[in-house]
């Protein structure tokens, strides 16, 4: 860390959402009563025995969790360095680390009586973990989804469709995952009384940060406790990769105060940082302001938001979670980049040599694991998130390698 | 006195309502906003309005997104906002001038930068959409150290403790947003504007105006009576959209299509 002040990681944010100059609430007035609505109700709940039970048997008997650590021999003998373990979140009921947020996300929701929910979505991954929680409750349930994201991801368009879903696809601005946002703050804006927005990630105003963070940290709890039971030890290092973070943020959490664990969030690097595109904000952009939230972006020098690109569609977005913006000042988490090709090469690896089809977006975790991890010595450690399964990306890839499935 | 002040003071003693239109700044490019500017003068707006571009305008409906992204497209943005402002003080010296948009732009310039330009523009008060006053202490207090007027949205939804807490930090005057959602919808409830009005009046001499919703003359009219003006944005920017999407180029005829529609509201406030 830069400076040796003891930080409290545990009473961040601050009372209006803030994580050091990040985070906070920026919205127009009229969200603020919705806002505080749902701050009082999960300060309420949080505590409350009863909701954190019904929350642990949703995560054990609806989503399968624990969710395994597992020691991957070959991955590991193959690169060399640092024995690899993964995080298996793709094993999750729908194929990602997005449920864990849903389930509890929509447990505030059934407790406000609104019957009808919202969600944003880049790959598609939380919107059908949003659709897949609407069924379960029924729910209403209409996912934003920018136009562009509409056709890389038609796979996951037509499981929410399935689910029971109405997918709107969002013409406006650069069509992907940030539009996708903006509309859905749109819609909320207009039906606060009967609507629940179910953000993401771990980005947008005061409380979602926090609650998604809290929400998805049982993958650090879980992470840490097998590495006691299993490795006998701690970590010595955490891979995962970041677009608004919440996988990261996660895994990340409940190891802030272990010293000892060093701390890798891999962006997407796209073409590369050095050619601009790309969508690597905490490598190459400057704070700013964008979804409720101050935080690190990607901009012109006139403030407006830039077009993003990376291989990956969950990672494709200009902001990031402001927790993570905060860790990366504070010195605790390395943020790091992974281009499109690094990323694509670390998924053929990890299928050939594991069976295991990692999604894109944690492709790029993989591939920076697998750096670091030659760098390391093999009595060392490293979780690798691998946060979500790749089939949603086959078609992605199989048009990369020129064949039409 | 700032012009805004004055402007409704003059009002007051006549016994009329505001009328406040709104536009985007460079739409649909940038020869227009200047003409378009006198223009509303002309045909009877006492304050203008004038929007930011903004890449995320996440407050807007379709109509003025639309106008930010046209605007967007030939690179205005604050900065040409600043110039237009600088320009129409050129001729006009008594009408108000607010600019309303987004945080980023701003924090972008940086908030001594912006102050200053907008002090040597002539601005006169700063509406921005996303900077509640919770996170507005800080420009809050640059803002008013230069005599820019703060312009703070109060919505149906705010409690009686936040319009204290709103009414207490703004300036100028408070502008109500008369629904639950995006610029340019339409489902106008005169009785629940009308309660949240008074309430407001009851915590602030501040004017209040009414926006979000107002299609016409008589939808004007009806939040006018109620409060002390009307703020009209979509139905004008729509009109500039249906001449930029004919290919319309002149400028004038902008100026001309935004005219007939303030003079029809101007006659509706005043009758």
């Amino acid at each position: 860390m830069n400076e040796k002040i003891k930080v409290d990681f545990n009473h961040m944010p601050d009372a209006r959402g803030h994580f050091g100059p990040y985070g906070g609430r920026f919205v127009s007035e009229t969200l603020i009563y919705a806002l505080d609505e749902l701050e009082k109700i999960y300060r309420n709940l949080k505590d409350d025995p009863e909701f954190q039970a019904q929350f642990d048997y949703d995560l054990a008997h609806y989503v399968g969790r624990p969710s395994p650590l597992y020691l991957a021999e070959r991955w590991t003998r193959e690169t060399g360095g640092a024995q690899l373990y993964l995080k298996r979140e793709d094993l999750n009921h729908t194929g990602a680390h997005k449920i864990n947020n849903t389930i509890g996300q929509a447990l505030l929701a059934k407790h406000t009586g609104k019957k009808r929910v919202i969600a944003e979505t880049g790959a598609g991954q939380h919107g059908v973990a949003t659709a897949t929680v609407a069924a379960r409750l029924g729910l209403e349930c209409h996912v934003f989804m920018g136009e562009e994201d509409v056709h890389r991801q038609s796979l996951n368009v037509y499981r929410m469709k399935l689910l029971g879903a109405t997918v709107i696809p969002v013409t406006s601005g650069s069509k992907t995952l940030k539009d996708a946002m903006n509309e859905a703050m749109r819609d909320w804006v207009t039906n606060v009384d009967n609507t629940f927005y179910i953000i993401g990630t771990c980005a947008g105003p005061h409380p979602y940060p926090k609650l998604v963070r809290n929400f998805q940290s049982v993958i650090g709890r879980e992470a840490r406790q097998q590495s006691l039971d299993q490795a006998g030890k701690l970590p010595d290092a955490l891979v995962a990769c970041v677009g608004g973070g919440s996988n990261a943020i996660g895994l990340f959490h409940p190891f802030l105060e272990d010293e000892s664990v060093r701390m890798y969030g891999v962006e997407a690097g796209g073409f590369g940082v050095a050619t601009g595109k790309h969508a690597a904000p905490l490598n190459d952009g400057i704070p700013g302001v964008l979804h409720g939230n101050r935080t690190y972006l990607m901009e012109d020098e006139n403030g407006q938001i830039i077009e993003t690109h990376s291989i990956s569609a969950g990672l494709d977005y200009p902001g990031v979670g402001p927790e993570h913006a905060w860790l990366k000042d504070i010195g605790r988490v390395n943020y790091v980049a992974i281009d499109d090709d690094e990323a694509m090469d670390a998924f053929r690896r990890l299928t050939k040599v594991e069976g295991i089809m990692p999604a894109l977006e944690s492709s790029h975790a993989v591939a920076y694991a697998e750096k670091l991890a030659r760098q390391m010595d093999p009595d060392q450690m490293i979780v690798v998130n691998l946060s979500g399964r790749g089939d949603k990306d086959i078609l992605t890839v199989a048009e990369i390698d020129g064949i039409t499935v | 006195m700032n012009r805004i002040s004055k402007r409704f003071e003059s009002l007051r003693k006549q016994g009329r309502k505001a009328l406040v239109p709104y536009v985007v700044s460079g739409d649909p490019a940038k020869g227009v906003t200047l003409p378009v500017m006198h223009a509303l003068v002309e045909s009877g707006a006492d304050i203008i309005e004038l929007g930011v571009p903004f890449s995320d305008p996440n407050a807007e409906g379709p109509v003025i997104q639309r106008a930010h992204e046209r605007a967007l497209a030939h690179g205005s943005s604050l900065r040409d906002a600043l110039a237009q402002v600088k320009q129409f003080r050129e001729t006009d010296t008594e009408t108000p001038v607010l600019l309303m948009g987004y945080a980023n732009p701003i924090e972008r310039m940086g908030y001594e930068t912006f102050i200053a330009a907008a002090l040597d523009a002539g601005v006169d008060g700063v509406l921005t959409v996303d900077l509640p006053p919770e996170e507005a202490q800080e420009f809050n207090q640059h803002l008013s150290e230069a005599g820019i007027e703060n312009i703070f949205l109060l919505a149906p939804t705010s409690s009686h403790e936040r319009q204290k807490m709103v009414t207490s930090m703004a300036g100028g005057f408070i502008y109500y947003v008369s629904l639950k959602g995006v610029t340019g919808a339409g489902h106008l409830d005169v009785v629940s504007v009308q309660e949240h009005v008074d309430h407001i009046r009851s915590l602030t001499e501040l004017p209040v105006c009414v926006g979000f919703g107002i299609k016409d003359g008589a939808s004007a009219r009806a939040v006018a009576d109620l409060s002390d003006g009307a703020v009209v944005g979509s139905v004008l920017v729509n009109r500039m959209a249906e001449l930029a999407e004919s290919g319309e180029v002149d400028p004038l005829v902008y100026a001309k299509g935004v005219s007939a529609l303030i003079a029809e509201m101007r006659q509706a406030l005043d009758n």
